[in-house]
């Protein structure tokens, strides 16, 4: 009995701690989202008043072009991103368990995974710059005006989303280098003698069957996207005039900068809401495993 | 093997594939490695032309130094930090990790699968009333409070991944050293904790890397310019009239310098907490 009881002692620290500085705040932002800021209940008004901030949403970008706001910019980024993340990692992963070099590429591709964020956010802006990048002065060779990709509104937001490609594909390559190690080498050699050609064999046996994996770098890159901060924060700051404003740049400012913490929480609960609904098959999937 | 079906035209095009996707990834941190070592004048004629290049060490020099920024105090600061936000939640986490991997009671699962979903969080979500939590608690602007946070912030994860690998040792030597009269803390503190060390090494790895490269966290706790972490200073590296590319490339170079060592040298225990997620 007494034996028993002590077990509690496992739990408690851990979850002391989560309550008070994680799920308190939380149901708090949650609280904060459906008030006032003279703290009377609000109903839905405040998400309806966000909703509605060109920062946010603005409609006038679909006749003028960027800013769309932060919302449509995470959107943006996410399409592009995510298809782009599968490919290239299961691409890279495939190629280069049979290239010459291989593991040296994988390690130099691998960088950008250990590279803090706002380091990679130098990085970018380093990259991008009209008269120092490399970038810029490379695609001047093809007549592309030469000019900071960052500083451009039209150019500022896809700057960014390259650059966190860069960071961000090697989480993808290693996943699926490690899903590659699963499938047993007999499959491809029975393959083999049956005469399938290569491309046969990547689409008909090595994507079905890393099907589990693409389930987790699809989720992951979903919630690295909607979180992504660091690196908008130091390359552009949202700019230029929030063409490449995010969501989690856009609550900091409201809270932080403009000191409107109802708005701040309608943002952030926003965000937790997809983050939660995303996470919830590869949950699932993790949990089956058990 | 693998490469028996392929003719020898398809092997070059997939070799100059992977090594035109390498030299892409490259080229950017060669830059900035680039900027680190050349003076200002080269660096603005672009750090890719090699017809004058005079190495220099100065601009690692300035950035160490630097009169507004030192990234010198900096490292030492995200020292402070990221060793005991380390310490403290992989060990709280396991402990916890242990008693859901072992131990059920009412409620239990439910509890465990709430913790989990803690691990979709983005920071975002607690910024603002943990703000107020530290500043009613006069921890803002102090490395106790951040430690504090990171700890909380990093159990989830780790948790979730001590369990996984607890509940995969096998039973039975536990059940043996019970029937002995061994307590329960007897038993993770001997038997269990010595045989997850890789499962600890994993996520202590892990855990630090991403407490190092946190700046969101910092930027709202920590405001005073001695007190800021390496990851705040490298911003202010940038100068006040025109960009001084050096200077801040160098910083740049010296704070990821900690991560990529770290992985260097725990690269096993660095992927294996990665792939966790998809391979048991």
């Amino acid at each position: 009995m007494g034996q028993t009881r002590g077990r509690i002692f496992f739990f408690l620290p851990a979850l002391v701690l989560l309550a008070v500085f994680v799920v308190y705040p939380v149901a708090n932002t949650v609280w904060l989202s459906f008030q006032t800021p003279d703290g009377e209940f609000a109903f839905f008004r405040n998400y309806a008043d966000v909703l509605s901030e060109p920062e946010i949403v603005d409609l006038r970008g679909f006749k003028r072009g960027f800013p769309y706001g932060a919302l449509i910019h995470n959107i943006i980024w996410i399409v592009i991103h995510l298809p782009l993340t599968v490919m290239l990692g299961l691409i890279l992963a495939v190629i280069l368990r049979d290239v010459k070099g291989g593991v040296l590429i994988k390690s130099i591709v691998f960088l950008g995974m250990v590279t803090p964020m706002v380091v990679g956010g130098i990085i970018l802006r380093f990259l991008f710059d009209g008269s120092v990048g490399i970038l810029p002065s490379f695609l001047a060779l093809f007549g592309v005006k030469q000019r900071t990709l960052t500083a451009h509104p039209d150019t500022a937001l896809f700057a960014l989303i390259a650059g966190s490609l860069w960071l961000w594909t090697p989480f993808s390559m290693v996943l699926y280098s490690a899903g590659l190690e699963t499938i047993p080498d007999y499959v491809y050699e029975a393959a083999v003698i049956d005469g399938a050609s290569p491309l046969r064999i990547f689409f008909l046996i090595t994507v079905p069957l890393l099907r589990p994996v693409t389930g987790v770098v699809v989720t992951m890159t979903f919630l690295w996207v909607l979180k992504i901060f660091d690196i908008v924060f130091v390359a552009t700051m949202g700019g230029p005039g929030g063409a490449s404003n995010v969501l989690a740049l856009q609550m900091y400012m409201y809270a932080f900068r403009e000191f409107n913490p109802n708005a701040a929480a309608v943002v952030a609960t926003f965000l937790m809401i997809v983050a939660l609904v995303v996470s919830i098959p590869t949950f699932r999937a993790l949990r089956g495993d058990n | 093997m693998r490469m028996a079906g392929r003719s020898v035209s398809a092997t070059f095009v997939l070799h100059a594939v992977a090594w035109l996707i390498a030299l892409i990834w490259l080229v950017p941190f060669l830059g900035v490695f680039m900027a680190s070592i050349s003076p200002l004048s080269e660096v603005s004629r672009g750090w890719w032309k090699f017809d004058s290049f005079t190495p220099t060490f100065k601009n690692y020099i300035g950035a160490w130094n630097h009169p507004a920024a030192p990234i010198s105090r900096g490292m030492l600061n995200s020292l402070k930090i990221a060793i005991p936000a380390t310490i403290f939640p992989v060990l709280m986490a396991s402990i916890a990790a242990y008693g859901f991997a072992r131990f059920s009671f009412r409620g239990s699962n439910f509890l465990f699968i709430v913790v989990v979903a803690l691990m979709t969080l983005p920071q975002q979500m607690i910024a603002v009333p943990l703000f107020r939590i530290m500043n009613q608690l006069g921890a803002v602007d102090s490395y106790a409070g951040l430690t504090v946070v990171h700890s909380a912030w990093g159990i989830p994860w780790i948790l979730y991944f001590m369990r996984n690998y607890f509940s995969a040792l096998p039973i039975e030597v536990e059940e043996a050293a019970k029937v002995d009269g061994a307590s329960d803390w007897r038993i993770f503190l001997q038997i269990v904790m010595p045989m997850a060390l890789p499962a600890v090494a994993s996520s202590s790895v892990l855990q630090f890397m991403w407490v190092w490269s946190d700046f969101f966290l910092a930027l709202i706790l920590i405001y005073s310019p001695t007190k800021l972490l390496a990851t705040q200073r490298v911003p202010l590296l940038r100068g006040v009239y025109h960009v001084d590319w050096g200077i801040l490339a160098a910083g740049s170079i010296i704070v990821m310098a900690v991560p990529i060592i770290v992985f260097a040298l725990m690269q096993r225990y660095y992927i294996r907490g990665m792939v966790g997620w998809v391979s048991k």
